[in-house]
């Protein structure tokens, strides 16, 4: 469609042939071409150029003489990191926080959305879910401080409250066994209430005549969730899915170094935050990467995976 | 059941919205009230004492001022690549746009990691500026290929009249293409917006002095580092309190402008995230 009328246009334009060098081609599509050069430029620059920096993890880099001419030592820097009793306990903190979320986090958006869909006062919806995406919209800093404070053992209102009870105060922040919980806990406050947009959106794509037929057979309220609506949303809650499962290796900085603290280090180090403490911090470059390497092979095979499995139960996949 | 599905909701929503209506409470309560019955929500008498404390803090105006810079600058920058690279993108039958597509979406499953990012920044020079928080991020690749589609939306007869008209691309792009994807660029520009109000893990890793904070860091040291009383186990109980209530205080400035905003945004949060469809 668009080549004909192109090629229409160009012939108004005075040009005798359709069959265009690849310079009067460029020359006809400058504009569109300089419009992309911005962008290709900044993934060339801050995406693909990054990607050669991860040639540090196979050598020995060194300041003084650069990713380039630093010596290759292969993969010590693998070897090291898998004989690292620290790296063992970044790997267990890591997945047990992704997998806690996973479990807890990634139902809850798609429980909301369904339960707001089948509210009818309409105004009532709506203030809902201005409510309920609002925490979204705020910091992890804001949030960290929040908490921090609220929970507090000795002047947070958490506290005040349980020791009203009779319980003594508890070190939300700092107990290991407690700690897992708040992370998990504050995610989904910040999250799900705004995770329930893509659901809310599939829900009333479904065309109501469905709902209307399985009425009119007798089916009540829960035959109709099991029959239709979840049928109808399947696809959207296999796109997260995979989505999802590439982020198995991460937490997320920015929560993880909002609510890690000395004493609760042994459980909140995970690898966001090991690879800040030991590259950034420390300076170990080619370390560090390493173990960024690492991650980030382990989210790409994750997601390609899934994606393949979605694809081969029938499912669409990503790509 | 309805009443179940009533009750969660409510009890939900209250739990997303009372936290913060505790904070501007506290924020504005005296301290001895507080420690008497921390559940009250209303204080008696209204004390402004720790926002005064606060206004005479030098990091929060230097704070205020670079978190609104990288937010202005940041998101226009945003705004702008976005709509320049999305347009030509959306022309199926533009050569080499494929490759330029599978460049971008590859960025989505695969990056470099931390270090080679902030060693790539470190050797641009841009360590210890604002460009550092600008720059990096300035295309997020999942937002241009929902804008990618959004522009491919866009029946093509307009722009050929146009095209017939002796219009080039960059005209048809501020004249057509732009005034139709006003929503869209709307509701992108209160993402990246918002994202760039409250981000700050980049500010850790790229600024080193105090004076290029964004908002974000200094509240960050008054909480977590305890720069607005010591350290905050030490202290005696009442210097323990104004740490307290000067800390919510702080929350509330940082906060209200989004809370101000937030009401007349709603309308663009579902075109955001659901045109064009996550698929190409």
């Amino acid at each position: 469609m668009r080549t004909k009328s192109t090629i229409k246009a160009g012939k108004m334009n005075g040009a005798k042939t359709t069959n265009l060098t690849a310079l009067q081609y460029f020359n006809k599509k400058k504009y569109l071409y300089l419009m992309l050069l911005p962008c290709v430029i900044y993934f060339i620059l801050f995406h693909y150029v990054p990607m050669y920096g991860i040639v540090m993890a196979f050598k020995d880099f060194d300041f003084g003489k650069g990713i380039w001419n630093s010596p290759w030592i292969g993969l010590e820097n693998f070897r090291y990191m898998f004989s690292l009793p620290d790296f063992y306990s970044v790997l267990k903190n890591s997945l047990t926080l992704s997998l806690l979320r996973l479990l807890f986090g990634f139902p809850m958006p798609l429980l909301l959305a369904l339960m707001i869909n089948e509210i009818r006062m309409v105004k009532f919806k709506k203030t809902v879910q201005t409510i309920i995406y609002l925490p979204h919209f705020i910091s992890w800093v804001v949030i960290g401080g929040i908490l921090v404070n609220f929970l507090s053992p000795t002047w947070g209102v958490v506290n005040k409250i349980l020791g009203s009870f009779g319980v003594e105060p508890i070190f939300f922040m700092a107990e290991e066994k407690y700690f897992k919980w708040m992370v998990v806990l504050s995610s989904i406050w910040k999250e799900a209430g705004w995770g329930t947009i893509l659901y809310l959106a599939a829900l009333t794509a479904i065309n109501p005549e469905l709902y209307e037929a399985a009425r009119i057979d007798g089916a009540n309220r829960f035959q109709q969730l099991y029959r239709i609506t979840l049928p109808c949303i399947v696809p959207t809650i296999v796109t997260l899915f995979i989505l999802r499962t590439g982020t198995i290796m991460s937490n997320g900085s920015e929560q993880i170094l909002v609510l890690q603290n000395s004493q609760n280090l042994s459980v909140s180090e995970v690898f966001e935050t090991y690879t800040y403490r030991v590259g950034i911090i420390g300076g170990r470059y080619s370390f560090a990467t390493t173990v960024g390497l690492f991650t980030s092979v382990i989210g790409t095979v994750l997601i390609v995976c899934t994606n393949r499995i979605s694809k081969m139960m029938g499912e669409n996949g990503l790509w | 059941m309805m009443v179940l599905v009533y009750t969660f909701v409510i009890l939900f929503a209250f739990a997303c919205i009372f936290p913060f209506l505790y904070v501007i409470s506290y924020s504005v309560m005296p301290y001895s009230e507080y420690l008497e019955n921390p559940v009250k929500m209303i204080p008696s008498k209204l004390d402004f004492g720790a926002y005064k404390e606060i206004l005479k803090f030098p990091l929060l105006y230097s704070g205020y001022r670079n978190t609104l810079f990288i937010t202005i600058v940041g998101t226009l920058l945003n705004l702008t690549l976005l709509i320049i690279s999305a347009y030509p993108l959306s022309k199926a039958d533009l050569k080499g746009r494929k490759i330029i597509l599978w460049m971008i979406l590859f960025t989505m499953l695969f990056s470099g990691g931390m270090i080679p990012r902030y060693y790539l920044v470190r050797e641009l020079g841009l360590i210890n500026s604002l460009g550092s928080l600008i720059l990096p991020g300035a295309i997020s690749a999942y937002n241009l290929i929902l804008m990618k589609n959004f522009v491919g939306n866009i029946p093509d007869s307009l722009e050929e009249a146009a095209l017939i008209d002796g219009a080039n691309e960059l005209q048809i792009l501020w004249r057509i293409i732009v005034p139709l994807s006003k929503a869209a660029i709307a509701s992108f520009a209160i993402m990246c917006a918002v994202n760039h109000w409250n981000s700050f893990f980049d500010a850790v890793i790229f600024l080193t002095q105090r004076d290029q904070w964004p908002l974000m860091l200094v509240l960050r040291e008054m909480v977590f580092e305890g720069g607005a009383g010591a350290i905050q186990n030490v202290v005696a109980e009442e210097d323990m309190a104004q740490t307290f209530t000067i800390q919510m205080a702080m929350i509330v400035v940082i906060i209200v402008p989004i809370i101000c905003v937030y009401p007349f945004l709603q309308k663009y949060f579902v075109t955001g995230l659901t045109i064009g469809g996550v698929k190409e």
